[in-house]
């Protein structure tokens, strides 16, 4: 039996499970339509919890754009300043950012599309649901109960079939979603961890920022002094000398000595 | 016949081109026993343009049961699998 015939049959019993509850007929077709009813609102929500994580996503795309560009500008920034080694850690951080913007992007065109097709299915599903709600009450009015039962099995099958189709479609789209929340969870995290550093905390600050600006507020500094002195800034050189870093030598010396259990944080 | 391809909804096909798409069901079938997901993949997507190019959307609004169903364009062979598994869990959520 070819692969379509065999998914058809077993889709088809698995579909009608759910469905052949009741012993009468007749409260057969009202206990469906509730699930139909049931069936409908839990695919509007699904449209609507995968909508919520789109713009999750896309909001995160925001930040992490808004962060590109600030790095790129404290790049410039350190560079009119002569200070390489901060421009090249700007650059640095900023490449980082690109692969998890590019990720985030694929993620948002995924969930574009899971939202677009819970849509159709919930369109779907609706318009079938309808024509079910017609074809009850018209049976429930006109046949006899041996007519009924006829009739009744030709709308079941087809709005079960229909069911099954959009139940998988909202099953599949959650677990998308899922996926994807975890991820953005985790993005979430390294933003307000710091580590990606909160572009929407603008005064807040990180390393780079604090360094060019206590440089600028000495080169500012220095350049009054210069003026009380009488003298125009620049005459002097060193007048911009940060502090110095020995960050490297510390990080060198450590890994040799350190025991297991004092993590630095 | 009524050829329904999951999460897209149902098809209105002719008898004769039924041959036509059982050939391409064949080369899925072969794929999903391979185990090779590549050529599931292809074989999948020729598939279901097979139905939507000789295949015309049957009334959204009719209640008619599908002669023939179809898996999702984007399914994974594992999915594939899983719809050939008869289980007691019915397909509807709640």
């Amino acid at each position: 039996m070819s692969l379509m015939k065999r998914i058809s049959l077993i889709f088809r019993s698995k579909a009608n499970k759910a469905l052949d509850r009741a012993e009468d007929p007749r409260e057969t077709l009202d206990y469906s339509y509730q699930r139909q009813l049931d069936l409908l609102s839990k695919v509007r929500r699904g449209v609507a919890d995968v909508a919520t994580s789109r713009k999750r996503v896309e909001l995160q795309v925001t930040q992490l754009e808004q962060q590109q560009t600030k790095l790129q500008g404290q790049a410039e920034k350190a560079l009119q300043m002569d200070r390489e080694d901060l421009a090249r850690e700007a650059l640095t951080r900023k490449s980082g950012l690109i692969n998890q913007i590019n990720d985030l992007k694929a993620q948002h065109a995924q969930l574009q599309g899971e939202e677009e097709k819970l849509t159709l299915a919930q369109q779907r599903l609706q318009a079938k649901v309808e024509s079910f709600r017609t074809r009850k009450e018209t049976i429930k009015a006109t046949y006899t109960a041996a007519e009924a039962q006829t009739r009744i099995n030709e709308a079941m099958s087809g709005i079960g079939e229909e069911m099954g189709d959009v139940g998988m479609a909202i099953q599949r789209a959650e677990d998308k979603t899922a996926q994807m929340q975890a991820r953005a969870g985790a993005i979430d995290e390294l933003i307000a961890s710091g580590a990606l550093d909160d572009a929407s905390q603008l005064n807040a600050g990180d390393d780079i920022t604090r360094e060019l600006e206590s440089m600028s507020s000495q080169a500012d500094v220095e350049a009054e002094l210069m003026k009380l002195k009488g003298l125009s800034p620049g005459q002097e050189p060193g007048a911009i000398e940060s502090g110095s870093t020995e960050g490297g030598d510390a990080l060198a010396e450590q890994p040799e000595t350190s025991t297991e259990g004092e993590q630095p944080r | 016949m009524i050829v329904r391809v999951l999460g897209e909804g149902q098809y209105d096909v002719s008898d004769e081109a039924i041959d036509r798409l059982n050939e391409l069901d064949a080369a899925v079938e072969t794929a999903v026993e391979a185990g090779d997901e590549a050529a599931f993949g292809t074989a999948l997507a020729a598939l279901l343009d097979g139905v939507r190019t000789v295949g015309v959307p049957h009334d959204v609004d009719s209640l008619d049961e599908s002669d023939l169903i179809l898996p999702p364009p984007d399914a994974t062979i594992d999915e594939v699998r899983a719809l050939l598994v008869d289980s007691d869990e019915g397909l509807i959520p709640g």
